[in-house]
């Protein structure tokens, strides 16, 4: 296959042309941080996170593909705002009482806002309305934490991989729900699964939690991005 | 030259924050040499005796009482810094921000709940001398003018010593990733 040359933050790199921004990045050790996206899931950049500049033009980073001499830009101070504003944002719209939750230190959006060393939102708390579901034998949906990146939904559509929540209603009313055929006989191996696909503690496997002490969970010691980067 | 003077106090907190403020330990010699207390649990002085230049604020406005004591930090500090999720955000409290009316909190508290034993006449503590409760929990930012910002559910001791001798000694703070954290 012919190698194509991509640009990113001055420096440029051979690469081939199927792939994503956020692919030929995160190959080469430069992190951009994104929130609805998940390997190996469908990328569809509703979070905006991962924005960067792309011959100066805003594109998200997960969904744009490389083209020859493509300049893409991933840190400068515009785009670190904007992705730090986003997460304020955020926080305000639902009801993220981090102490009590059971994803602290391992949520993304959380480690997110780590990152950016966010002490306060500049927007005031919504604090919405939302219901706990926990229906379901294994999982409990906290709609409070949802952030409705739909990653649960995305999830690859195969037979032995079905399809567990679906959206309902519509515009500011959309929120996540069970596929009620398909997580009817759902074993706890298949919940952790489901609770690994959220991003926040939206989708929490029932009878287990705060088993890692606090000092030693995902984002206790480093960045998110940190592996990525490569300064562990 | 003389000390600087810290006031303290605690609104709809649970006091975690002032004894992780004391997880200073040895530290606490250094802070007595440092700055002054007037107003604060840690002293137990009630009323501001004199102009304060820092004001330390754990917890958010629940009642009527604690947008008091807020508006009289403000006007008594100079620089005001709320510590924690609760003055922050609101934290445990706000959690019944979104469930339902004040009204049916109270009902549930004092009438409704399975566990009330021994209120026959169906009374919800309503005197004068009680501070209002709020319809909701407030953060402190979104009722008086804060400056600074320490979160944490408490916040770590050397992020709060780490913040305070910043303030007081005018040199830029220290902020390693591991103290900043929401839980």
């Amino acid at each position: 296959m012919s190698k194509i040359t991509v640009t990113i933050n001055g420096k440029a790199y051979l690469t081939e042309p199927d792939k994503t921004i956020l692919q030929v990045a995160t190959e080469n050790k430069i992190y951009i941080p994104t929130l609805c996206f998940l390997e190996g899931i469908k990328a569809q950049g509703s979070c905006r996170i991962c924005t960067c500049m792309v011959n100066g033009k805003m594109m998200t980073a997960c969904t744009t593909p490389v083209n020859d001499g493509m300049e893409v830009v991933t840190n400068t101070e515009e785009l670190e705002k904007l992705r730090s504003k986003i997460v304020e944002l955020l926080f305000a719209e639902g009801n993220h009482f981090c102490p009590s939750c059971e994803r602290s230190g391992n949520c993304e959006l959380q480690a997110l806002a780590y990152r950016y060393k966010i002490m306060v939102p500049e927007f005031d708390y919504i604090y919405p309305a939302r219901d706990v579901d926990a229906i379901h034998p294994k999982l409990i949906i906290d709609h409070n934490r949802c952030i409705l990146c739909k990653r649960c939904i995305r999830r690859k559509k195969e037979p032995e991989n079905p399809t567990w929540f679906v959206f309902e209603n519509r515009g500011n009313k959309v929120k996540i729900n069970f596929d009620k055929e398909h997580t009817a006989d759902m074993d706890d191996e298949m919940a952790q699964k489901a609770m690994d696909t959220c991003p926040v503690g939206a989708i929490i496997h029932k009878e287990k939690g705060y088993d890692v002490p606090i000092g030693r969970r995902k984002y206790d010691k480093n960045p998110i991005g940190s592996d990525i980067e490569g300064k562990e | 030259m003389s000390k600087p003077i810290v006031a303290t106090t605690s609104l709809a907190g649970c006091f975690g924050c002032h004894m992780s403020f004391l997880d200073i330990d040895e530290r606490i010699l250094d802070l007595i040499e440092l700055v002054e207390f007037n107003k604060s649990p840690i002293d137990d002085i009630k009323t501001f005796t004199k102009k304060c230049d820092i004001g330390i604020i754990e917890g958010g406005c629940c009642n009527s009482e604690n947008v008091h004591v807020l508006q009289e930090f403000r006007k008594n500090c100079k620089t005001l810094v709320v510590i924690g999720e609760c003055a922050i955000m609101g934290g445990l409290p706000a959690l019944r921000n979104n469930v339902a009316p004040i009204s049916e909190c109270l009902e549930e508290a004092y009438l409704n709940c399975v566990s009330v034993q021994a209120n026959d006449e169906k009374i919800i503590p309503n005197d004068d001398e009680l501070p209002m409760i709020l319809d909701k929990v407030y953060p402190c930012h979104e009722v008086v003018k804060i400056d600074y910002f320490i979160p944490g559910c408490a916040p770590r001791a050397d992020l709060i010593w780490n913040a305070l001798v910043a303030l007081v000694t005018g040199n830029e703070m220290e902020l390693p990733y591991e103290v900043i954290k929401y839980d």
